[in-house]
């Protein structure tokens, strides 16, 4: 834990109404450098609706989100993503039919000039897309390689060393194992833990318990729009972060009739 | 990363080696290549004495796969961002109507005439482009109303001004003005006379053009063809433009979420695509001197015919410009070769189902190695 430093983000009693809908009422979250917080829910939770406030999607309702001790109004997502707030969607993150390296630099893509044109530098993106795949522990058969040939896991690899490598100070990573097998979800967990160890914040949400208890420093729960708490590493047992997911009762009577497998 | 990179295996003992042949499989050229090799043998075995190769023969099947080359490069680059444009055939009908209002009519100096009209026509695709993005339908059903909008003003507005469907006289009014050969005119004229004189290429034997050699220049058309497709090229596959037409066609929403401007770069695109088809239109009124309201029926489906045949996807996101001028390439010399080789002329629209047929099914095969589907 590296609690000495600063929040990154302090996102501070948020709400977010849609209509008469209130999807967030009151969250309040801080993330840290070099943390890794995990952000557990069930589905309808809220959890979507809080990470697109904080990558400036959603403007909240109430509440202010304070990046770097400074109190900020994201416009857009560019906003957040040039302040240093990077998205890692589930599946839309990268183009199947494009390569590797086509999609590394996607959206920023360096130019050398070439007398009075200003042309793609392949052979520069092709260098770095190579060296930091391999960072990553992906050996790519060549930058030219279609990222449709990727498995899941390693997508979402290139799509996490892409918001690295452009210099993300928050990663937000959403449900990034959901879809996955057990040896590529290892991979993208090993991911993170590299990620993490790089002092970047990672939020990592997700509605697997094991998966947020293998790599998580802290994890806040969310039920019905409202946070149920924070809790470090080690404070809190599987069982009660799935409890408090669920939220509380019901699971525990569905769980004597299901003899403990969920 | 302060820790060295964990030592990985070179080579995953689950990943088959791709071998040569698959890897040029890939090129989205391939299909132009094979296609563009296969019907030049066929024509030079059976069509070699017809007079299709020799200066004239050349010119002539030169010129029309120069028209498809024009047009097709538009189409192709608009493809791979994604959307179609059915309004080009309508839209070279509707400008070159419009250069021969605008001139002959109006009688503004035909320099005037051909850039309003390219603004005007360039504006019409912009206003295609704004409509997809702006109310999310496919730019199949935009366009296709704007083929029908844009057919019936070309044959309207002509009937209203001058009771007729086919303006000429554009010839007299083009005399001198220093646009028009841009587009009508011809280059290296001295070249072919030097070639006539040495006997290189065939010169007229008889008739007031005695001496002089058969094929004088090369047209204007076929510099304008060769220009757009190196400009193509180039800003698909070397720029950073040409990556965000590939990303816009891969998946809007993915290329959004990297920052790519979509919106911008499709309605761009469609701008180009109605900018080549005024290219056309403007050379093709300098050639004949007159404007028709039937000109450039169904060559919004040439167009994609010969992207499609060049290895572009319909669903966008890849594909090749050098590919769709081998494709507008084969079309030209497949159709003007029937003639030269004696076929039945309606045997060509046979020829073009076929290999649009053949070229869709090798593209989806294409497609599912790329991306490893099954």
């Amino acid at each position: 834990m590296t609690n000495e430093h600063a929040p990154i983000i302090q996102m501070k009693d948020i709400q977010k109404h849609f209509g008469s809908v209130i999807a967030l009422a009151g969250v309040s979250v801080d993330v840290f450098p070099g943390e890794c917080h995990c952000l557990l829910g069930d589905n309808g939770a809220g959890k979507s609706t809080f990470i697109k406030t904080m990558s400036g999607v959603h403007k909240p309702t109430h509440g202010e989100i304070l990046f770097e001790g400074q109190e900020m109004h994201f416009a857009d997502p560019r906003d957040a993503i040039s302040a240093g707030i990077a998205t890692v969607h589930q599946h839309l993150a990268m183009i199947p039919l494009m390569s590797v390296s086509r999609n590394f630099f996607m959206g920023n893509e360096p130019v050398k000039s070439v007398g009075p044109l200003k042309l793609f530098d392949h052979d520069y993106a092709n260098k770095v897309t190579m060296e930091e795949m391999r960072k990553m522990g992906i050996n790519l058969r060549g930058p030219d390689q279609a990222v449709g040939t990727l498995s899941g896991g390693e997508r979402q690899t290139v799509a996490i060393a892409r918001a690295v490598h452009f210099g993300a100070k928050v990663l937000i990573l959403d449900e990034p194992t959901s879809a996955l097998g057990v040896r590529q979800t290892a991979n993208v967990l090993a991911t993170i833990d590299k990620v993490r160890k790089q002092g970047i914040a990672v939020v990592f949400i997700t509605h697997n318990v094991r998966h947020a208890m293998a790599v998580g420093d802290r994890f806040t729960v969310l039920n019905r729009g409202q946070t149920l708490g924070t809790a470090q590493r080690g404070q809190i047992t599987p069982e009660e972060l799935q409890d408090l997911m669920a939220g509380g009762q019901e699971m525990v009577k569905l769980e004597g009739s299901l003899g403990g497998t969920v | 990363m302060g820790e060295a990179a964990q030592p990985i295996p070179a080579t995953d003992e689950r990943v088959k080696e791709i071998s040569g042949l698959r890897k040029a499989l890939i090129r989205p050229e391939l299909g132009g290549m094979v296609g563009t090799v296969a019907v030049f043998t066929f024509f030079l075995l059976f069509a070699f004495d017809s007079g299709m190769f020799n200066s004239q023969g050349m010119m002539n099947w030169s010129i029309v796969s120069a028209q498809f080359m024009i047009i097709a490069v538009g189409a192709c680059l608009l493809m791979i961002a994604g959307e179609f444009d059915l309004s080009v055939g309508s839209m070279i009908g509707f400008a070159g109507m419009m250069i021969a209002i605008f001139s002959v009519t109006y009688g503004w100096p035909v320099w005037m005439a051909i850039m309003v009209t390219f603004v005007l026509c360039t504006a019409i695709g912009g206003l295609n482009g704004y409509i997809v993005i702006r109310t999310g339908l496919p730019s199949f059903i935009v366009t296709l109303a704007f083929l029908f909008i844009l057919r019936g003003f070309t044959i309207f507005l002509p009937q209203l001004i001058e009771r007729k469907t086919i303006i000429g006289g554009i010839k007299d009014v083009a005399e001198g003005d220093w646009l028009a050969p841009v587009f009508g005119g011809k280059i290296l004229g001295g070249l072919f006379t030097w070639m006539g004189d040495n006997g290189l290429i065939a010169t007229f034997t008889r008739g007031t053009r005695e001496g002089q050699p058969v094929v004088d220049g090369i047209p204007m058309l076929i510099i304008w063809a060769i220009v757009l497709i190196i400009f193509g090229h180039v800003l698909l596959t070397k720029t950073k433009f040409g990556n965000w037409i590939y990303a816009s066609g891969g998946d809007a929403e993915a290329a959004r979420n990297s920052g790519v401007p979509v919106n911008k770069v499709k309605i761009l695109m469609f701008m180009f695509t109605a900018f080549c088809a005024t290219v056309f239109a403007v050379c093709q009124v300098m050639e004949f001197g007159s404007a028709g309201a039937d000109r450039g029926l169904l060559k919004e489906f040439e167009a994609i015919i010969a992207v499609v045949i060049g290895g572009a996807l319909l669903t966008g996101g890849y594909g090749s410009v050098l590919g769709a001028a081998l494709g507008a390439l084969i079309f030209g010399v497949v159709q003007q070769g029937l003639f030269f080789a004696g076929v039945e002329s309606s045997l060509f629209r046979v020829f073009l189902g076929v290999i649009l047929l053949g070229a869709v099914i090798l593209n989806t095969y294409i497609r599912r190695i790329i991306t490893g589907e099954r």
